[in-house]
Order: C-alpha cells, then structure tokens, then sequence
C-alpha cells in the first residue's frame, strides 16, 4: 500500500475550482457517485476514463449545464460565491458567458454553423453587455488570432471550415472574455492526427502564456499526457485514482489505470 | 314546450360581432400587455369573417374597444381607399354602428397595417397595429419554447449577433422592415412590418399602440409614454430610409415616407405613403384651407 | 554543511494488478545530501538507480519510507507532499534532467529553453537572452536557436534538453544518464554547468552509464546493489 498524502503546505492558495461529493443519476444509471475535484489556478486537471464513466457528465456540471442531486461547486473569484449549483438561470448564464468557457467535441454543440466564425466569437461579448461594433470586431479577431485561426477566413461561417479550424472558432469563443476556467471535453477526438497534434499545440500555448486554469476530458491518455498537471482517472461514474500527470502515467496504482496506461504503451 | 319558447328571438348579431366572453378576454390580455410593455400575451384568437393573416389580430383589438361613438380610421400600407382597409372600414362601421373617418386628427382608433400615420397622435387616440409574426427572436430561435425563455431571461445576445452578421456581409444593417426594438428597457418586439422610417415614432409617443397577431394568438403593446428604442450599435447608428428630400409627384409634399412608383423609363416616381397627408397636402394647396397638423418628422429628419 | 535532502528508510516497489505480482525496486534506502554536493547513484542494472531518482522526484509513490526535502518554505516530506505543492516545487526547486527532450511541434529551441524561466516569472526578453546564451554554452549554432527542435538530431536534441533542464538555479537537481549521446564539446560544457550550479549550492544525485564524464565532481558514492554498504568514501569507487 502506497502512502497518504498529506494537505498542502506550501501552496497556499485556495483551489479555483472545486466541485465537492457531486452525485447524479439519470433513471437506474448512476452516472456520477460522490466525485470531488479541484483545480489550482493556473493547473491543468486532465479527466481520463472509457465513454460511461461519468468524466463528461462532470464537465458539463462544472458548465452548470446539468445540476446534480447532491453536491456543491464553487469557484474562487471576485463576485463569485456561494454553491453554484443554486444559482438560478439567469445568474448561472451570465456566470458561464464571462467567467467558464467551454470546447465541445462536437462543434454543432459550441458554435452556430451558418453564421460567420467572427459573429461566433462575438456574440459571447454580445451576451455580457458589449454593444460597440468595432469592439466587437476587434475581440473576436483577437480571439481567433490567439487561437492560431487564419484571419483571412474570419467571417466564412463554420460549416464551411475544417474539423480543427472549427475547434479554433470554438476556443477563439471560449477565451474571448478571458475566462478564468476553460473547460475542454474531448477537444480534439475525431480530427486527424495531425490536426490534432496542431491544436493541442495551441491549446498547451495558450495555457501558457495565459495561465488559464483548464479542465480537459478525453478518453485520448495522449491528449491528457500532453497537456494536463494533474490527472483524475474514473471509471463507472467514480474516481478511481487522482496524481501528478507523470506519476498517473508512470506509476498507476489502481488495476483500471494500470490496464488503462498499458493498454495504451 | 316549443322551440319558441327555449329560444330568443333571432338577433343580428352581438355588437361589435364578437361575443361578451372574447371581448372579455381580449380587454384583459391588453391591461396585461399594457402592463408589461411588449411582452406578447397570448390569447384565444377568435374566428371573424376575413382570413387569417388579413388583419384578424387588429381586427379583434378594435371590435373590442370601439363603442358607437369612437371614431375609426383603417389604414393599409398608409392608404385608406385600399381594398383591404375599406373592408375592414365598413366592417367595423356594419357591426358597432361606429361613426368612421379618414382624417388621423379626427380618429379615436387607428388600426393600420405597415405604417404609422406622419401626423403626431395624441394621448386620446390608440393605434392597433396588425401584426403577421409576433417573435422577434423566431429568426434566431425557430423553437418557439426556448424563445420565451430567451425573453424571460432577457437574453438577447442572439438578436444582436443577427445585426452583427449583417453588418459583415453587407457593410450595413439589412433589416428593413419590423426592426428588432426593445421596449421599455426589458423586452425586445418586433414592431409589426413598419418601416424603421416609423420606428422612432413609437419612442415616448403619447398614445397608447396595441399590436396584435390573429393567426399566432399573441398581443403586446407599447403604453403611452414608453421607451421604444431600436437594437442598434453604439458605434453604428440607427438609419431610417432615405426619404427625407424626396417629394411626392401628387402632392408635392416632401419629407415623409414615400411610395415607389416604377416609370416606363426605368426611373422612379414617388408619392407619399400616407394617403391622407397627400390629400391634406392637395387641398391646402388648392385653397381648401389648412387641415394638416403636426407631423411627427419636420423637413425631412426626425427632432430628437 | 546545510542538508537539502534526507531519506530515511525509502522502499518502493511496483503491483502489476494484471499479474497479480509484487515487484520490489529497493527497499530500506538512507541517505543524505547536502547543499553543493554531488552524490552518484552505483548499482548494478535494476539495482534501482533511476527507480529511485523518480521516487525522489514523485513520478513513483513510495510503499513507505520518508523524502524530507529542506525547501524555501520549511521541511517536507516529499513522499506524502500534496501534489500542488510537489507540482510548485518542481517549477521552483527541484529539476531532473533525463537524456530525452520532450520537443513540441512548433516551439522553438530558445521558446523550449526559456520556459521554465518564464513559468518562474521572467519578463519574456530577457528569458529568451539567457536561454540563448545557454544554448550557445552547450554548443547549439545560433542559426538553429529559432528553428524547432522536433526536426534535430538526438544529439542536438539532448543539448538543447540540458540547456532547459539546467538553465535555473535549483536547490535539487535529479540527473539521470544526461550524457548519454552528448559529444565531447557539449560534454565539457554539461560538467562545467554542473560545476556552476554545484558552486552555487545546488544539491546533486546522479546516474551515469559512464562516471568518468562527471568524476571531479563527484563527493559521493550511494551503491543500491542489494547488500552493499549503503555509503562508500568518493576513493573506493573503482573507475
């Protein structure tokens, strides 16, 4: 038997994140028991385990877009307080348009296919009150500068681009109002590996040279090794093992990631 | 026992055709939208003797307010003598016995189709505006369940990105008639197929304007003095049509909404879309004396 | 002489859940190290050399045992630290330098080097002007500094990798075989960093397939082979 660990000592600031004892249940299928996670700021938490394991039912309640029958979020910002899974809907829409952004896998979920891929990113900025044209402009050609999209395509609408240039508009939306959490769910499964290679590159750059605090979900242990701090293994809607990414990867302890990480070397 | 006996004695019809319990409805459904300004209520459209989409919504608002004394004015894309606007005319005169009038100073109710008259109304007068989509947000939401959502939540990031799109393709906001407007600092309407031309006159106007869908069941109203201000950019202002120098060829007025009449030569002729304002136009220029009141717009531009 | 490191009673070993088997790494290991000195890992193959340089660093959990690592903020015991706090303490104190560079596509070799100057708080113009100066000490031409290394050879891979790994002052420093397909230029060079940052108190445990690239370093001698005594003087290694 490995050792417990102790609290931190040395790191003193409070988790940005932390989602607390979160239960949920569609009909028989208890999809997510009692997990508990947190995320420092600045740290990447890498989600890994197999489809049903409750890592993108997790997600989508840190995006207050499913509500849990027990447990509480938080999140340790200004004019940010309280369990968040009480906020009424108003609250909690404004709470994910200017604090949380998010990257589908699937783009049809995160972006309006027919409209321009800079009225995409705009209209996170139109939804928090921004009302200058020009301004708007501006950000979303920032936005999608920083997410490495090719300017020269800035209004041509998503349906017309490729699987990766579609996730750029996705992460140019996510990060135009500087979020303070990014939350990815499987943000690059179903592109090419090329592709791939390419946004995760952007993904890791922005982490970065932003220091945004990141969420990301796969199933991909490759997605995961690359970009995550931290690693959370689940399985059937439980936590089976949380570690340092390296130590996960290196030195799994529980039977699932071992078969898990041998399964992929 | 007799059938005469179990039954009135046969009857026209109820006055103004609509029956006690419809007018009821409608009456509350307007204090309720006059309450919430243009937020749409819906209500029970009733069957009245004309087509759905033919003005049946302000048809209803009107057979419900008129009592034999008000004073009614029908207009059609401006026009009083269209087919539409006389029937709807004679209607409302047939079944509530209601004196009638083209002149907009001498309506008590004004129900209209795509315009708002040019003379200013005053706090006694209500407009009924017939409308043919209610939703402002049907472009952009086609379900229409999350759009009431949408309006509850004031969430009208859509909206704006729709003005934004435009903007892009084509270097100005495209959308000519039932500009997207929000009421009262709350709720986005769409103000019937008006012109934006007409869209600031809604703005703190003083009379009371009630509009109304008949085939989509919905009403909503924008009460006297209210807010009516059209989504627009900070950074790229509100442009009505560019009508204000043109003169209409009948009259000779210039400065109000204009009608374009193609020519032979391709070249256009215009006449003003406020029929009435012409005919005032004609007589005051023919010595009939002056008939005209205040218009909402002076030479050409509206005062802010 | 101030300790950086104590281990007292390390064990580590690995459960292969899929064999139902218990493999033991080494067991009962002590020692110290003090600030600027440099221990060498001995032991036969699978003696445990770089099991152990990974258990220290926390990429293996130790079975049992104790890490105690004299950090800037006290002592702690990096065998049970949190993992946020182990986290910190790799960007700030501890490094470990292996022979593999974990290039990524579109980073060029100053950007890789200057990293963890940047993720230690420096301003961006002068992380990137001494990462080049370190590129230079290890040999690396100016014209490949802003080209990626996904597309170098391993030798000038591992330069650029020592370059990183050694560019900030730490209180620790794990090597692990850092000479491996390094030549004798860049291999002068890695000593004469090594004999810096050992004059400037950093802390040193080893591995090298070959000690005589590092000897005049060298204060000490730990040897894992199983039975061994645990501390030999730097005069018994045979070279």
């Amino acid at each position: 038997m490995t050792l417990t660990l102790d609290a931190p000592r040395i790191v003193e600031t409070r988790p940005l994140l932390e989602v607390k004892a979160v239960s949920k249940s569609y009909g028989p299928v208890q999809a997510v028991r009692n997990v508990s996670a947190h995320a420092y700021p600045g740290e990447v938490l890498g989600i890994v385990g197999e489809s049903g394991s409750g890592k993108s039912t997790l997600l989508r309640m840190m995006n207050l877009e499913e509500i849990p029958e027990t447990g509480s979020y938080t999140l340790d910002l200004p004019d940010v307080s309280g369990n968040l899974f009480e906020l009424d809907r108003f609250a909690r829409r404004m709470l994910c348009a200017t604090k949380i952004g998010i990257v589908y896998q699937n783009p049809h979920l995160g972006l309006l296919m027919k409209h321009s891929s800079s009225g995409n990113v705009a209209e996170r900025l139109l939804v928090a009150g921004e009302r200058s044209f020009a301004t708007l402009r501006q950000a979303a050609t920032e936005a999608l500068d920083a997410s490495e999209f090719p300017l020269d395509r800035l209004d041509a609408p998503p349906i017309e681009l490729s699987g990766g240039m579609q996730q750029r508009v996705q992460l140019a939306k996510a990060i135009a109002l500087e979020p303070a959490l990014l939350l990815l769910d499987e943000p690059t499964t179903g592109l090419d590996v090329s592709v791939q290679a390419l946004v995760l590159d952007t993904l890791k750059r922005l982490q970065q040279d932003r220091q945004i605090t990141m969420v990301i979900v796969s199933h991909d242990l490759g997605v995961i090794r690359t970009l995550a701090d931290r690693v959370m293994v689940m399985r059937r809607g439980e936590v089976v093992e949380t570690g340092l990414a390296d130590q996960i990867f290196q030195d799994p302890q529980h039977p699932y990631t071992q078969q898990l990480v041998h399964a992929k070397l | 026992m007799s059938l005469s006996t179990l039954t009135k004695p046969w009857e026209a019809m109820s006055y103004g055709f609509l029956d006690g319990s419809a007018k009821r409805e409608l009456r509350r459904k307007m204090l309720k939208s006059v309450a919430v300004p243009g937020c749409q209520m819906p209500y029970a459209s009733r069957e009245v003797p004309m087509a759905r989409g033919w003005g049946t919504g302000g048809l209803q608002v009107s057979l419900t307010l008129v009592n034999p004394q008000t004073r009614v004015k029908v207009i059609d894309q401006g026009a009083d003598d269209s087919v539409n606007a006389a029937s709807i005319r004679r209607f409302i005169a047939r079944v509530a016995g209601t004196p009638t009038t083209m002149d907009t100073l001498e309506a008590d109710l004004i129900q209209s189709r795509h315009r708002i008259p040019e003379e200013v109304l005053r706090d006694d007068q209500v407009l009924v505006l017939q409308v043919p989509n209610p939703e402002p947000l049907r472009p952009v939401q086609p379900n229409m369940s999350i759009a009431r959502q949408m309006h509850a939540d004031a969430d009208y990031g859509r909206m704006w990105l729709q003005l934004y799109e435009q903007i892009v393709r084509s270097g100005r906001v495209m959308q000519g008639a039932s500009y997207p407007s929000l009421v009262h600092g709350r709720h986005v309407m769409t103000p019937s197929p008006i012109p934006r031309w007409d869209v600031p006159k809604l703005h703190m106007a003083k009379h009371l304007t009630i509009l109304s869908a008949g085939r989509e069941k919905r009403i909503f109203a924008v009460p006297p003095y209210t807010r009516v201000e059209p989504l627009v950019f900070s950074d790229v202002p509100y442009k009505v049509e560019d009508h204000g120098n043109l003169t209409c060829t009948r009259s000779g007025t210039t400065g109000f909404f204009m009608n374009e009449i193609p020519q032979d030569d391709s070249s256009s002729a215009f006449e003003v879309s406020d029929s009435e304002w012409g005919v005032k136009t004609i007589r005051a220029r023919e010595g009939e004396g002056e008939s005209r009141g205040e218009t909402w717009y002076k030479d050409g531009e509206m005062p802010q | 002489m101030t300790q950086v490191l104590e281990i007292d009673r390390l064990t580590k070993g690995f459960s292969l859940h899929h064999l139902e088997k218990d493999i033991a790494a080494f067991e009962d290991i002590s020692f110290s190290v003090a600030a600027g000195e440099f221990v060498l890992l001995k032991g036969a193959n699978g003696a445990g050399k770089s099991t152990l340089l990974r258990t220290l660093y926390r990429s293996y959990l130790p079975l049992s045992g104790e890490i105690r690592f004299h950090s800037s903020h006290g002592m702690i015991d990096l065998a049970r630290a949190a993992d946020v706090d182990v986290a910190h303490l790799r960007r700030t104190e501890i490094g470990f330098v292996t022979q593999f560079l974990t290039a990524r596509p579109r980073v060029s070799a100053e950007a890789i080097v200057a990293e963890p100057l940047r993720l230690a708080g420096w301003e961006h113009e002068a992380a990137l002007k001494t990462a080049r100066k370190a590129l230079e000490t290890f040999g690396v031409k100016p014209d490949l500094w802003a080209a990626y290394p996904t597309t170098f050879s391993g030798g000038e891979q591992q330069k650029v990798n020592l370059a990183r790994a050694l560019i900030l002052p730490q209180k620790l420093l794990m090597l692990d075989e850092p000479t491996a397909s390094l030549d004798a230029n860049a291999r002068r060079a890695l000593v004469a960093r090594l004999q810096e940052l050992k004059d400037q108190g950093t802390a040193m445990i080893g591995v090298f397939h070959h000690p005589d690239d590092v000897i005049h370093l060298i204060d000490r001698v730990v040897d894992l082979t199983p039975d061994a005594a645990p501390q030999e003087d730097r005069d018994d290694v045979a070279l």
